[in-house]
């Protein structure tokens, strides 16, 4: 009988580790339900962060000085990154291509298929991604140290409201700069383009952006300037709500500069998956 | 400099305790900062609050201007409990405290003038350009620091900097004046100069000031009344003479 019933016996969990078991169980169940309590909790904060911005957006007093002062530093301030990138684009996207074109005797062609690369896809998405680095992480950085410094609760405090003062106008501004930098980039990119064509051949500048151009049209370009609005606004937005709800401590003005950066340049990818199976439909 | 040209004050009657605070809870997580606290500020009195680090002075006080909402309790301002209003009204009352923040919270980007017009844009929309630069170098003047005002705050000192956070709470008139730690790392002798200034912008402006300290000289130097607290709730209170006469051992740490 021992014999039969002594192996069954041993195979059966002592109590105390049942216990232990459960313990462990029910420890992590309880972390997993804190982590993903966080995850909603903050999915929640940032819509109602977003609602907020767009009320506050179309309330009256809007502050144009402050405004204007962020369409000069995100706008004039950036200009000379923007030119350097978009001639270098433009350069690289020509001595690159140029081998495999001539492969097929399709130089004539190097114009054209430079031009549509740059305004449809290189030019939005390689500046939004220069502006997400630049501008995001300095609106994150910059609205962190306010909210640690408590610049932030100064301002709410003399009755000034600082998500109209401090984030409607840097998302605005953002919306409205970005656009305008990804045409000064496109127009920089196709010159940089001449210029790569130059290197190895002999083109004027009118016959290369008449070549250019002739592949054009209206559904090349709409959809992209479109969809740098849509990048503006999530750099803008990502940024300031980085920057706003950053923690007390001054670690955390570096966690809310670069969480700025990596998020918005995630959503200006997202964005651009978007709006590229949009325009397929089109 | 001659004086501002008066401006028109909006007349306020105030009630004879200015804050009212009752059972006051707050806390944080599984900390409980503060516990069932109460406490009055009356008309033109100075109120020192003492306590030692983490105590839950600067949570009471922020929980005045609701920068903080409390779990339990009233803090009525004026009369109106503050977290019954709504945004307008709060801000409303708002503009008629000062609040002096622990670090001085001057805005960074802006000169030291737009520090102090800032708020004056917004608070008294009824001046002048020309009125306003006045009140601007008034202010800055009843600081001692009339030259500064095209630097930016981080040409100045830890001192001057609060001198100047003062002149861009006065500088709307407040009736009432909250003070986050106004000492606190600075050294004595700019320390008293800052409880200095305190005393004359209460009487200059006839506030009513609530004084958060842990540093003895400034509560002795400005301090019509004293409260302590410990663990959130009110250990002591009376005038400092009844402090520094106290048995207790906590309180004689403090003034010894």
């Amino acid at each position: 009988m021992v014999k039969i019933i002594g192996p069954v016996l041993r195979k059966i969990p002592k109590i105390r580790d049942v216990k232990k078991q459960a313990e462990k169980l029910g420890e992590r169940t309880f972390e997993q339900t804190r982590i993903a309590n966080v995850f909603f909790s903050t999915i929640a904060d940032f819509f109602l962060f977003l609602g907020r911005t767009t009320r506050e957006a179309f309330s009256r007093d809007f502050e144009f000085k402050e405004f204007f002062r962020q369409c000069y530093l995100i706008g004039y301030k950036t200009l000379p990154l923007i030119s350097i990138t978009g001639l270098i684009i433009g350069l690289v996207l020509t001595i690159q291509s140029r081998p495999a074109l001539a492969d097929f005797g399709a130089v004539s062609m190097l114009p054209g298929m430079v031009a549509l690369s740059i305004i449809r896809e290189m030019g939005p998405v390689i500046t939004a991604l220069i502006c997400a680095g630049k501008i995001g992480s300095g609106m994150g950085a910059e609205l962190g140290s306010m909210r640690v410094t408590e610049q932030i609760d100064a301002m709410e405090v003399s009755s000034t409201n600082p998500m109209r003062f401090l984030v409607v106008t840097r998302v605005l501004a953002a919306t409205l700069m970005i656009p305008i930098l990804v045409l000064y980039a496109d127009a920089l990119g196709i010159l940089g383009s001449w210029a790569g064509a130059n290197i190895k051949g002999d083109v004027t500048f009118v016959l290369f952006f008449s070549q250019a151009f002739s592949v054009i049209d209206f559904l090349d370009l709409f959809p992209a300037v479109i969809k740098t609005f849509f990048f503006g606004a999530a750099i803008g937005f990502v940024g300031c709500y980085k920057g706003y709800n950053a923690g007390r401590g001054t670690e955390s003005v570096g966690k809310a500069a670069n969480s700025a950066v990596v998020l918005s340049s995630l959503l200006v990818i997202i964005i651009d998956l978007v709006a590229v199976q949009i325009t397929d439909m089109l | 400099m001659a004086e501002s040209v008066p401006l028109v004050k909006e007349v306020i009657k105030t009630p004879k305790e200015v804050v009212e605070i009752e059972n006051l809870s707050i806390g944080f997580e599984n900390l409980k900062v503060l516990d069932d606290l109460s406490l009055k500020l009356y008309n033109g009195e100075n109120l020192v609050v003492l306590g030692k680090s983490g105590s839950g002075k600067s949570v009471l006080i922020k929980c005045i201007v609701r920068l903080l909402m409390p779990d339990s309790g009233t803090v009525k301002v004026l009369g109106d409990d503050v977290n019954e209003m709504g945004r307008k009204e709060l801000a409303e009352v708002r503009k008629k405290i000062g609040f002096l923040f622990q670090s001085g919270a001057l805005y960074d980007s802006m000169t030291i003038k737009e520090n102090l017009e800032f708020p004056l844009k917004r608070v008294r929309k009824d001046l002048t350009k020309k009125e306003m630069n006045e009140k601007v170098e008034e202010a800055l003047e009843n600081v001692g620091l009339s030259d500064t005002l095209d630097k930016m705050p981080s040409q100045l000192s830890g001192g001057m900097r609060k001198r100047v956070s003062l002149a861009r709470t006065v500088v709307v008139d407040p009736l009432i004046m909250l003070y986050d730690e106004p000492t606190t790392g600075l050294d004595p002798i700019t320390s008293d100069e800052i409880s200095e200034l305190i005393n004359k912008v209460q009487k200059k402006y006839k506030t009513s000031s609530l004084i958060i300290t842990h540093d003895i000289e400034c509560a002795r130097a400005t301090a019509d009344r004293i409260i302590m607290l410990q663990n959130g709730a009110v250990y002591l209170e009376g005038k400092v003479v009844d402090f520094e006469k106290s048995a207790d051992v906590l309180i004689k740490s403090f003034f010894r």
